[in-house]
């Protein structure tokens, strides 16, 4: 039977959410699936990943010890343990952290990968993707000895499969990278994953100033969304750059998003196009946002986020 | 010291994309240098400012009208360029090896800078092919860039607020992020010089085509459709922000303790 490997992502520990739907997509094809953990515990995420399809998990630790992040222990390390479970078919994330490593695992087997994928189908080595910004979608055949996909955070849904997940420990020897990482800064403890939010709430020109943005932290704190901003708001430098939606920022796919204030363009578009519901707040009935989304609301985004937070918080209480 | 830039010619962003046959667009458009691109040019000719004798190379693969994307490369202050020819559609695989053969052929690289991600294909991948294919390191998405003698320091973009700082010693490849630097965009002499400045045109078939069993291709290409009927949300503030908190409870079920 085909053996299909699904590399998790652990943030802060625990078990990012989005993981889930890979395994999905990987138990759909009907294969085997193993579940590849290079940190986190492994007990605790075999009783979570079980639920959706996981036979096993197998816990990768290097040479260079299990905690030490390095994007080429880690690669080599992953590519050994395809070697010795026999797998030809790798998914992962497509989030930064994916993006790289799985990027890294393809270059060194020289095996197709496919990036951002949004629709994957294992037994036909397809998988469909966004190209040219988000306004044309691609579906591509991959060709070769093994396959590496990278999926968009969120893009899949997470079906229900319960099974038993064995957990085992593989041991790879690592060479010596060529990169070495000397500092990892993690972001801070309250900080949102943008790519992981089930929902986002962004800002752009029309928040005026930076100190605006407040107005939407608050309103994400009621519901842990996340804070995000469009390319004028950075480039304003009312916000950093770690918050930009659109082309040359994440690109993200939560269940609902909140624009306020954000005319639309098409680059902002190649960042959020695929949420599930997009809800506009702006003044002006013309910008581009408005007939492009679900949730049209034509009115000053000053009145109605106090009044959304006031809302919420009752709702949180 | 040699310093390569790969960048790419790709549609510009504002373009309307149009499919024709064999899944290929309309290239009757107006195309752009790749935007990640600019930072990676822009860091190497910052570079080249502070470093005795250095050269900046732009190389790209593509059609003769990548030479326009060539042209701002140099405009920008690379001092000269090499266009690999090719009428083909390229995958990751193939352009990673086109480039290194290009490079191979010119001189011993020390730094080769790219953007992260092309924005027309996203294929987040023809850096790292490069780095196994010349067997040098490889950092992405980097927003600062050091160097001292050998030891090239970067700082890379992670998740939400996250960095790392990564170490590599000389030759390796650097991926540009968008807030690596601002690019300069250059002035009318600039321009001007850049016209007659060197490009080395040279056919794909002749740099050394590197063969591979693993391939993409596509089997479909289509618009994206945009289908959303947009329902406004009429009424009163207080009315409005209801609405809202009921399309995230009832309809997006995103409100889980209510």
């Amino acid at each position: 039977m085909k053996k299909i490997a699904v590399l998790i992502e652990i943030r802060d520990g625990k078990l990012k959410l989005s993981n889930l739907g890979v395994c999905s997509a990987a138990h759909e094809s009907g294969g085997e699936c193993i579940a590849f953990l290079l940190e986190g515990n492994a007990a605790d995420a075999a009783a979570t990943l079980q639920e959706y399809g996981i036979e096993k998990v197998v816990e990768i630790t290097t040479t260079h010890g299990a905690a030490s992040w390095n994007p080429e222990v880690w690669a080599e390390a992953i590519i050994q343990a395809m070697v010795y479970y026999e797998i030809h078919a790798l998914l992962g994330l497509a989030s930064m952290q994916g993006k790289d490593l799985l990027a890294r695992v393809a270059a060194r087997l020289e095996a197709p990968l496919l990036m951002d994928c949004i629709a994957v189908n294992l037994a036909r080595h397809t998988a469909k993707k966004s190209q040219f910004s988000g306004k044309a979608i691609a579906e591509f055949k991959t060709c070769g000895d093994y396959h590496v996909y990278g999926i968009r955070p969120n893009a899949l849904t997470a079906v229900p499969a319960p099974c038993r997940a064995a957990v085992e420990s593989f041991k790879a020897s690592t060479g010596s990278p060529g990169l070495s990482v000397k500092n990892l800064q993690q972001g801070l403890a309250d900080d949102i994953d943008l790519t992981e939010a089930d929902v986002i709430i962004s800002g752009g020109r029309g928040m005026e100033n930076g100190d605006n943005f407040n107005l939407l932290h608050a309103c994400a704190q009621t519901i842990s969304a996340a804070v995000g901003a469009s390319r004028a708001a950075v480039d304003a430098g009312w916000v950093s750059h770690a918050l930009q939606v659109g082309q040359t920022g994440k690109t993200v796919s939560p269940k609902v998003y909140i624009a306020c204030g954000i005319s639309g363009s098409v680059q902002h578009f190649a960042g959020m196009k695929t949420a599930g519901i997009i809800i506009a707040i702006n003044k002006d009935p013309h910008a581009a946002i408005m007939s492009k989304c679900d949730y049209a609301v034509c009115a000053d985004l000053f009145d109605i986020v106090p009044a959304l937070t006031r809302k919420l918080r009752k709702v949180a209480a | 010291m040699n310093i390569y830039v790969c960048v790419k010619h790709v549609p510009d962003t504002a373009a309307t994309i149009r499919v024709g046959a064999d899944y290929r667009i309309d290239e009757d458009i107006t195309f752009i240098m790749n935007p990640y691109d600019e930072n990676a040019v822009e860091e190497a000719v910052r570079l080249k400012k502070r470093m005795a004798g250095a050269e900046v190379i732009a190389v790209t693969l593509g059609k003769a009208a990548a030479e326009a994307t060539l042209r701002s490369a140099l405009a920008m202050g690379a001092d000269r360029a090499i266009l690999v020819r090719s009428d083909k559609h390229h995958d990751c695989i193939t352009t990673a090896g086109a480039l290194c053969a290009a490079i191979r052929q010119d001189g011993n690289p020390d730094l080769i800078f790219t953007g992260r991600e092309s924005i027309d294909a996203e294929g987040f991948q023809t850096m790292y092919r490069m780095g196994v294919n010349l067997g040098i390191p490889v950092a992405s998405n980097v927003i600062a860039f050091d160097m001292d003698g050998q030891r090239v320091s970067v700082i890379s973009e992670m998740e939400a607020g996250e960095h790392a700082c990564l170490e590599m010693t000389t030759p390796c490849i650097i991926g540009a992020g968008k807030g690596l630097n601002q690019p300069s965009y250059p002035k009318l002499p600039d321009i001007l010089q850049a016209r007659k400045k060197t490009i080395t045109v040279i056919d794909e078939e002749q740099s050394g085509t590197h063969s591979s069993a693993s391939r993409v291709e596509t089997v479909n290409l289509e618009i994206a459709s945009e289908e959303r009927q947009p329902e406004a949300l009429e009424g009163s503030a207080e009315e409005i922000a209801d609405a809202i908190v009921g399309i995230l409870r009832n309809e997006a079920k995103v409100l889980m303790n209510s």
